[in-house]
């Protein structure tokens, strides 16, 4: 147990991008700082399916931890992961490699400083499930807006500078009360370790006003209505990988988050504040549906999506219970998995056509048939079709919302209805119906590498749709923890009331 | 006379200076190698200090001059950073025709000035530094004297500075007044009743040391002393002068004011929002790198107040951290600007950055780095700076002053986050000239070095700091 897994996990990337930093490729294209690049991040892979497999999955504190000295005295480098992270450091070191394997297709400017900068954020991104400490957290937290601000300003499309800007100061300005909290904490509890604050506990006249700063942060990243407007513009200007890394991760830091912190920090105002995350979570629901409904860009649309997934995460995580708790979980998961291959699936006819519209493609089944089916699996994993990922994470959130408030579960229902609808008359409208674009038929099927990175997601949406046991162990014992906590204090609270 | 071996620094410098006049009066042409004697002087400064700073507090001549940690470490990064701007401008005063042997010299007797103000413990000493390091500033200003902008900023300069420098003087005088002693220790102890003569007096003292530190309301001249300053004079300005008003700032706050904090809090406070909203701000529009830098200084400076404000130890060693990783920031941002050359022309438009990351990636990828920690983005050392000062602000429960600071700095994130846009997603201009001088270079490398990888080891400068107490 002295190997410090962790740390290597989350360093590794940055070595490898060091690494690439480093060499000088003779010839232009860098082919071989992507091999570097590729290398890494399976190797990165690999190391955190070993993670996995020795993994004690009954156990319910966090496990491979490391602690040590950082901040003098005061604040601790504290890394460690339970059943809920290590499941999003999976997704994080899978979708890396796919994403560099597919950086060819959309990439052709500047290679080598795109590499550098995804593996940094496959860094930052490790960096955020893994930490036990709150500062350790915020930091990676914000340093992913680095890279991320660079990947869509500098390989994005026309209008990328604005969509950088908005993605950057949105995020930045929903974090920095996240900070105010943070060094509140510090002082009112005397540390910012994780595993102390939840022994401790935090007074409950302090928890509103923490609770609301850190949801200030998460409901931005997350995103909730109202504060979702740059997930789209940054999703239709980043390059593809771009939308991949975003969609699949960033946007689970604050999913991760509200079950990390919201509720395990803040039991009290988390319950207080139940009912006004039901309501931001059904309108994300509901109105970023039809909203999707409307959409005549593909990426624009998928971005409307995941909007109304994330608001069944957030609906999930709120339910407080067993299932709608593990439902958010495996929905995040799934969502990764699903929007990852939507978004990588629009990459490859964006690459072929040019154009993401959806009324300038038609018919493509006839043209383009393994992608017809693929792009199929993909939007009935989206859907949440019985088989697919999509559906577990749904009903599983549906169900727990059913125990808590029969309304709210009604009304998100609805949101299952309108999501088929959107997605299957996407699939529709691109995929069936007649070629009416002459051009289209020029395109050619999918490529090996593009066979490669799609049914690399294909297999996890349906083997974890069939079987999603293996995911759910993992998670069950740590869900149930957090839970216990949760009503151990607040029933301590009741009784200190009276 | 034992006593003189405490201030042989600064005997050293002064002798030095006197030694370097002479030899230029005698000798023709010799601004470089005066140049470069006052490096190493520097340098042997910077050794004499060092070798001071394991020493307790000394009071020195009639307890008006004082050496303790708080003077010991900022007459090291005073110096430190002295001798890193002297590294990064040879090669430009060289360029523009400015390699005269009264310019190390002026930059010596500033250096000179200030650390008397450091040192002092007596309005009268003070007052000497203050102005010793001023009048140096003032020519210094204008020392492109065939540039119109330079002498106007000069001129101005003179101006306003001569006019806080009397606010100032008025300041100690009804301090003097009201408290019966010039020196900080006894106008402590006379000054513990409820006292509106010396309270007159911290306002208008305050103004004055406001105005050296260029905290808004008082920082009119920054921007135009800025810009047209030569950009070597101008990074001098945007550190040195800022080291030294800081030590004065606390040295006044906590010792002849230390009683009547209740009087000041609010002042300062007010300043620090101030200066961190409007640096914020004004920031925005501008078009010209250096005088974007005079706005942004404007509102570190709010931060670094926002941590005297505290009237905490906590806070004053947080500021003091500030103010080391803000002179690291602006040595590796005015390094970058030193390298845009092209032609013996030296650029310092926004514009003229478009595209940089093309040609130059090594160069753009350090501005990078400076800007995003200009802005306060963690992992890098900006963070941390602020992440200090919030840290004792919120520990005082100034939740308002915390909150404020830190939407200021997501406005100022727009503007840093503007000038890489302009790096990294713009069109490509000319090439700029690759070849450049050694102490450029190595200037570079340090402090971009420096502030990416503080997070690996952040205890550092915060060890050393945490001997500075006050209170």
């Amino acid at each position: 147990m002295n190997f410090p897994i962790l740390s290597s996990l989350i360093l590794l990337p940055t070595i490898g991008a060091l690494f690439i930093l480093f060499t000088k490729s003779s010839s232009g294209k860098y082919q071989s700082s992507k091999y570097v690049a590729l290398f890494i991040s399976l190797a990165n892979f690999l190391l955190s399916l070993y993670l996995w497999y020795v993994f004690d999955k009954n156990s319910v504190d966090f496990q491979f931890v490391e602690n040590r000295e950082w901040l003098s005295g005061f604040i601790n480098y504290k890394v460690g992961i339970d059943g809920i992270s290590i499941l999003f450091v999976i997704l994080t070191t899978f979708i890396t490699p796919i994403c560099i394997i597919s950086v060819n297709a959309t990439i052709t400017n500047r290679l080598k400083d795109f590499l550098i900068a995804i593996l940094i954020m496959e860094t930052f991104m490790i960096g955020v499930f893994c930490s036990l400490d709150l500062v350790v957290f915020y930091l990676f937290f914000e340093a992913g807006l680095i890279p991320m601000f660079l990947i869509i300003g500098i390989w994005g499309g026309e209008r990328r500078v604005y969509s950088a800007f908005k993605f950057f100061l949105y995020t930045l300005l929903g974090s920095v009360l996240m900070l105010v909290a943070i060094i509140s904490i510090y002082w009112i509890t005397g540390t910012t370790d994780v595993e102390k604050l939840y022994e401790l506990g935090i007074n409950a006249e302090y928890q509103n006003l923490l609770w609301l700063a850190f949801f200030s942060s998460f409901a931005v990243k997350t995103p909730m209505w109202p504060v979702h407007t740059w997930l789209p513009d940054a999703h239709v200007e980043a390059p593809t990988v771009g939308s991949v890394l975003l969609a699949a991760i960033l946007l689970k830091m604050a999913g991760y988050g509200f079950i990390r912190f919201s509720l395990g920090l803040f039991p009290i105002a988390s319950e207080n504040f139940t009912m006004l995350v039901y309501i931001l979570s059904l309108i994300a629901i509901i109105y970023t549906s039809l909203v999707a409904l409307m959409q005549e860009d593909m990426k624009k649309l998928i971005a409307y999506s995941s909007v109304a997934h994330m608001g069944f995460v957030t609906l999930g995580i709120f339910t407080m219970t067993q299932q709608g708790i593990e439902g958010s979980i495996f929905q995040m998961i799934s969502h990764g998995l699903v929007s990852a291959a939507l978004f990588l699936s629009v990459g490859v006819i964006y690459e072929r056509h040019h154009t993401r519209l959806i009324n300038k493609y038609g018919g493509l089944v006839s043209i383009m048939p393994r992608y017809a089916i693929v792009f199929m699996v993909f939007t009935l994993g989206a859907l949440g079709l019985p088989g697919t990922t999509g559906f577990i994470g749904e009903f599983l959130i549906l169900m727990g919302a059913f125990e808590k408030n029969i309304l709210v579960a009604m009304i998100a229902s609805l949101g299952v209805i309108l999501g088929a609808a959107y997605m299957l008359w996407l699939f529709k409208r691109v995929v069936f119906g007649e070629i009416n674009n002459q051009e289209l038929k020029s395109m050619k099927d999918l490529k090996t590498f593009e066979i490669i990175t799609l049914s690399a997601l294909v297999i996890p949406i349906l083997f974890f749709g069939f079987y999603p046991e293996p995911l759910m162990n993992s998670i069950e014992a740590s869900v149930e923890n957090t839970l216990n906590m949760y009503n151990f204090d607040l029933i301590n609270n009741l009784v200190s009331k009276d | 006379m034992e006593n003189f071996q405490y201030i042989l620094p600064e005997i050293f410098i002064s002798v030095s200076i006197m030694l370097f006049l002479l030899v230029g009066v005698f000798k023709k042409n010799s601004g470089s190698l005066i140049y470069n004697l006052s490096n190493i002087s520097l340098v042997i400064l910077l050794a004499l200090i060092i070798n001071l700073s394991s020493l307790d507090t000394i009071y020195l001549f009639n307890e008006s001059y004082l050496i303790d940690n708080l003077s010991n470490y900022m007459k090291m990064i005073l110096v430190g950073s002295g001798i890193f701007v002297m590294l990064t401008g040879s090669k430009y005063i060289q360029v523009i025709n400015l390699n005269k042997i009264e310019y190390p010299i002026l930059i010596l007797s500033s250096i000179l000035g200030m650390m008397i103000m450091i040192s002092s413990n007596d309005l009268i000493v003070f007052y000497m530094g203050l102005e010793l390091q001023s009048l140096a500033l003032y020519v210094l200003a204008s020392f492109n004297r065939d540039n119109l902008l330079s002498t106007e900023s000069g001129l101005k300069y003179f101006v306003l500075s001569a006019l806080s420098s009397g606010l100032l003087l008025y300041g100690c005088s009804l301090t003097y007044g009201f408290s019966e002693s010039t020196n900080f220790d006894q106008i402590l102890i006379n000054s513990t009743e409820f006292n509106y003569g010396t309270t007159f007096g911290i306002v208008f003292i305050l103004v004055g040391l406001a105005f050296k530190i260029s905290a808004v309301p008082f920082h009119m001249w920054a921007p135009d002393v800025y810009q047209g300053s030569p950009t070597s004079v101008t990074l001098f300005f945007a550190i040195l002068p800022k080291i030294a008003a800081l030590s004065v700032f606390i040295k006044f706050l906590y010792t002849p004011f230390a009683n009547m904090n209740d009087q000041w809090q609010t002042i300062i406070v007010f300043i620090s929002i101030a200066s961190m909203i409007f640096g914020a701000v004004a920031a925005i529009g501008q078009k010209n790198l250096k005088r974007l830098i005079a706005y942004s200084s404007i509102s570190h400076m709010g931060y670094a107040l926002a941590g005297l404000a505290t009237v905490s130890n906590q806070g004053i060693q947080s500021s003091i951290t500030y103010i080391s990783i803000y002179l690291v920031m602006n040595l590796a941002f005015f390094s970058c600007l030193f390298m845009l050359k092209r032609n013996d022309n030296y650029f310092d438009n926004i514009e003229d950055l478009s595209g940089l990351s093309k040609k130059h990636p090594i160069l753009s990828f350090s501005l990078l780095i400076v800007l995003f920690s200009l802005a306060g983005i963690p992992p890098l050392a900006g963070f941390f700076a602020k992440f200090y000062v919030f840290l004792a602000v919120i520990e005082q429960s100034m939740y308002f002053l915390a909150i404020v600071g830190l939407l200021a700095t997501v406005v100022a994130a727009f503007y840093y986050l503007r000038i890489i846009k302009i790096i990294y997603f713009d069109p490509e201009k000319e090439e700029y000239e690759t070849s450049h001088n050694l102490g450029l270079k190595i200037t570079l490398a340090i402090s971009t070095i420096f502030i990416l990888a503080y997070f690996i080891y952040p205890s550092g400068i915060t060890e050393i700091v945490s001997k500075i107490t006050m209170i």
